[in-house]
């Protein structure tokens, strides 16, 4: 590396040069186009982000019915605008670990029952108030009060008591819970003041940005929120959300630079979009599934060598080529992959096997077409993957009969309702939480009717056990109980995969949620 | 009392009675949605609990025939009630949709009926030769290409390639005139190209079968230009066919191009009107059904107007 060229380097991260012309320069030099880029790129991350610019994101996942309740929040969009406005008590880092928002520090006592959340101090709210213990203690209760219709309702449904002791915020458990600090990152659980109880649908968070207009299934804007308590976040002047839901157009609008990020990329244009000049595809491996699911309590699936016959009747390896375009990775069964701390990968991967499948089916005396409910809103693909499933299974001799339900009522009239149909997990940031959501015996949706005792006990077992190693083997033996016994066919995980154009730079991938966690509005920073 | 005025009447009273059984309608086609609003708005995540506060709170308990009266009512005042999702006024929100499909209808008609009409007597003019073949071949071919492949080749060539126009048409209150004539460029244009054909068809077939008459005959005798023949004597006798497919492409502006909408981001009454379907949000889905009616009714009862005015035999009996 030349001098001139170093100080070309130098002028372009400080943002002298843009990035075109530097491009240009370099390439009077000699360098060529992809190595000046690289290089560009580690000198501008090295360089620290860089304050002021807009952001455009273009969203998938917004509708003109959505609204700013927290509670009631559903919709990618609104996910992203609270993530972007709001802030829960704690988030969960890439690794696994928690990363302490307006919780400064946790505390649990020796029996994991009872949790105390240090808060910040000097955090101000967008309307000039400054944020007290209480207003997290109300905003907990408003999601988990008798009135609740929280998404969240879940997830507090285990604490048995909220209170605040001086700077303390105190949740008491009704039975140990070691992962609870995690459950605080729920993205519903924004912090608002007075918890939300005098006005929910108010819009004011503790962010870095607050809002500024919105207009539902079109547009919400926010600008910087000048006295946020946390300089490390919050980069840009001003933030837009644009809901796209058209995947064509979305891709359009960053190609054309309307907007500079967007979510949800096909994975079959994934490739084609990264090919274009500028543009980053940026796949992260999360803990979302997509999922055949049985009703182990319902004929002709209570029987567990019917079930079995289709799990080794299904292809997962050319599913994952087909319908994710390998932007997805295999999986095996269990709602759990390596993407969870406390994952065992030594348990086998389980293969597609026609001999293996008819043998278990030709013991399950099953005779007639096993129906098979599928609809294009179950998941992306879903309707392709149920006749992959029909073919592969068809080679081992049993006949699938699928049904294409209208995607219209398909969550109130199909999923959680027939007995064998296609659907969706996202993933939950711990084990406990994925297991206890729908797997056990009293889980709100247990959508595979997966009633098994020593299951049970095992999960609530690990979810009080402090030691790690011993919390590993009880996760274990229940994703081993899961994969062997349960009603759940699980053929691939999906990647998220986002882009963004090259005048955004501090991309952190993040296995949690797509656009790294919804932080990408916070934590990323403009080149331009 | 003037038979015009008789006629015209009559209309009115039928459209109000049209628009009346179409509010039953609606009603009616709302009710038998399958699945329930409460478990459509919490969705996947809602537990038992959650749906049975949200359903109390939702009043969805009183008889079917009481609650049609008492939102018929209230829409006789203008009052659309709260939606349920949202829970912002609907009269509101409406009426900022409906401000955005009337300026995308306005922008794509002002372009598409004159350019339809002017293409309909050039057709004529040259009937059979090339220029007739040529409009006629590239109006069809524009109506026969699904009006979302029009827009993506229309976005990729004017929006990606050469950047004149942008790909996400949203605009909002604080865009001028001009920056909002700019934002819609794109899907005013597909419109255009798909309404065309099927107005210029018309005007051409309804001013050929004139084209017969003796007093047409007459006026070439006399030596008139022949376009000006066309233009001045054949046009206004066939005015009632063409005003007719005029107003239902005008309709279809405004009530049918959610795909359009959704295509190129535009913020209109069809993607408003799909959100709410998908929710069971059954206020607004009801709102939009009486205004796309009225819509409806209200074009095609003027062009019967326009045609009774325009036919001699009526203005002037015996």
């Amino acid at each position: 590396m030349n001098n001139e060229f170093r100080y070309l380097l130098a002028q372009a991260t400080r943002g002298r040069l843009d990035r075109r012309a530097f491009l240009g320069r370099a390439a009077a030099l000699g360098v060529t186009g992809a190595m000046a880029n690289t290089l560009l790129a580690t000198a501008v991350r090295a360089e620290g982000p860089r304050k002021g610019g807009h952001l455009a994101i273009g969203l998938q996942g917004g509708e003109s019915t959505n609204n700013l309740d927290p509670a009631l929040a559903l919709t990618q969009v609104i996910a992203k605008l609270l993530g972007t406005a709001g802030e829960t008590l704690v988030t969960v880092n890439a690794d696994g670990t928690l990363n302490h928002v307006l919780a400064e520090s946790i505390e649990a006592s020796d029996d994991a029952q009872t949790w105390r959340f240090k808060i910040r101090s000097g955090v101000e709210f967008h309307n000039g108030q400054t944020l007290t213990p209480e207003d997290c203690a109300q905003t907990l209760r408003r999601h988990s009060n008798e009135d609740s219709q929280s998404g969240a309702l879940g997830v507090m449904r285990g604490i048995a008591d909220i209170s605040v002791d001086g700077d303390y915020l105190v949740l008491q458990t009704s039975t140990p819970n070691a992962d609870l600090p995690y459950l605080m990152a729920d993205w519903h659980l924004v912090i608002q003041p007075n918890g939300g109880m005098d006005d929910p649908r108010s819009g004011i968070f503790t962010g870095p940005y607050k809002l500024v207009d919105n207009d539902y299934g079109v547009r919400h804007t926010m600008e910087k929120f000048e006295n946020h308590w946390n300089d490390a976040v919050g980069h840009f002047n001003s933030v837009e959300l644009l809901v796209i839901n058209d995947p064509t157009a979305r891709n359009s609008a960053l190609q054309s630079g309307q907007v500079q990020m967007i979510n949800r990329v096909e994975p079959r244009v994934a490739g084609l979009l990264g090919r274009a000049p500028n543009i980053t595809i940026q796949s992260t491996p999360g803990r979302g599934h997509y999922v055949f699911i049985m009703h182990c309590n319902t004929a002709p699936f209570d029987n567990r060598d019917l079930r079995m016959a289709l799990k080794y009747a299904i292809d997962r390896e050319d599913m994952l080529e087909r319908i994710l375009r390998g932007f997805g990775s295999l999986g095996n069964d269990m709602p759990i992959n390596q993407a969870y701390p406390l994952f065992d990968d030594t348990i086998e991967q389980r293969s597609y096997d026609p001999d293996l499948a008819r043998h278990h089916y030709e013991r399950s005396g099953h005779d007639g077409p096993i129906v098979l409910r599928t609809s294009e809103v179950a998941f992306p693909g879903a309707v392709d993957a149920a006749q992959l499933f029909q073919e592969s299974a068809a080679r081992a001799g049993i006949p699938i009969e699928i049904i294409r339900e209208p995607g219209d009522g398909y969550w109130s009239e199909t999923w959680n309702v027939q007995p064998f149909s296609a659907s969706y997990w996202s993933g939950r940031p711990v084990q406990d939480q994925m297991y206890s959501t729908a797997y056990t015996s009293d889980a709100d949706w247990n959508d595979t009717r997966f009633f098994n005792d020593r299951f049970d006990s095992l999960i609530a077992e690990a979810r009080g056990e402090l030691d790690l190693d011993r919390r590993k083997t009880l996760y274990s033996e229940a994703g081993l109980l899961v994969r062997d016994e349960g009603g759940l066919i699980c053929p691939m995980f999906n990647d998220f995969i986002d882009a963004h154009n090259d005048t955004i730079a501090g991309w952190d991938p993040n296995p949690n949620a797509e656009l790294m966690n919804t932080q990408a509005a916070i934590r990323c920073w403009s080149v331009g | 009392m003037h038979p015009v005025l008789k006629l015209v009447i009559q209309r009115l009273a039928l459209g109000c009675l049209l628009l009346f059984a179409a509010t039953v309608l609606i009603f009616a086609g709302t009710e038998i949605l399958p699945g329930d609003v409460a478990q459509t708005i919490l969705g996947q995540g809602a537990t038992e609990q959650a749906l049975a506060n949200l359903r109390a709170t939702l009043g969805m308990d009183q008889p079917a025939v009481v609650r049609y009266f008492q939102w018929l009512g209230n829409a006789l005042q203008g009052d659309f009630g709260t939606a349920l999702t949202s829970r912002q006024d609907i009269a509101t929100s409406i009426g900022r949709r409906l401000g955005n499909t009337l300026f995308l209808a306005s922008v794509a008609a002002i372009i598409a009926v004159p350019l339809a009409i002017f293409l309909g007597l050039l057709a004529v003019r040259y009937r059979d030769r090339w220029p007739d073949k040529l409009i006629s071949g590239i109006t069809l071919a524009s109506i026969s290409l699904p009006e979302f492949l029009l827009g993506y080749v229309l976005m990729y060539v004017f929006a990606v390639q050469l950047g004149w126009f942008p790909s996400v048409s949203n605009i909002n209150d604080s865009m001028s005139f001009w920056q909002k004539l700019n934002a819609v460029a794109l899907p005013a244009m597909v419109l255009t190209l798909v309404v065309l054909a099927h107005m210029m068809r018309m005007t051409r077939a309804a001013i050929l079968n004139v084209m017969q008459s003796a007093y047409i005959e007459t006026a070439e005798l006399k030596g008139l230009r022949r376009f000006t023949i066309i233009a001045r004597h054949a046009m206004p006798n066939s005015i009632a066919p063409i005003v007719n497919v005029v107003m239902l492409n005008l309709a279809y502006l405004v009530v049918g191009v959610v795909v359009i909408e959704v295509v190129f981001v535009y913020p209109g009454m069809g993607q408003y009107l799909v959100d709410h379907v998908s929710k069971r949000d059954v206020p607004v889905v009801q709102a939009c059904g009486l205004i796309f009616a009225s819509v409806y009714i209200g074009l095609n009862l003027l062009a019967d107007i326009i045609s009774i005015l325009a036919n001699p035999r009526l203005r002037h009996p015996r």
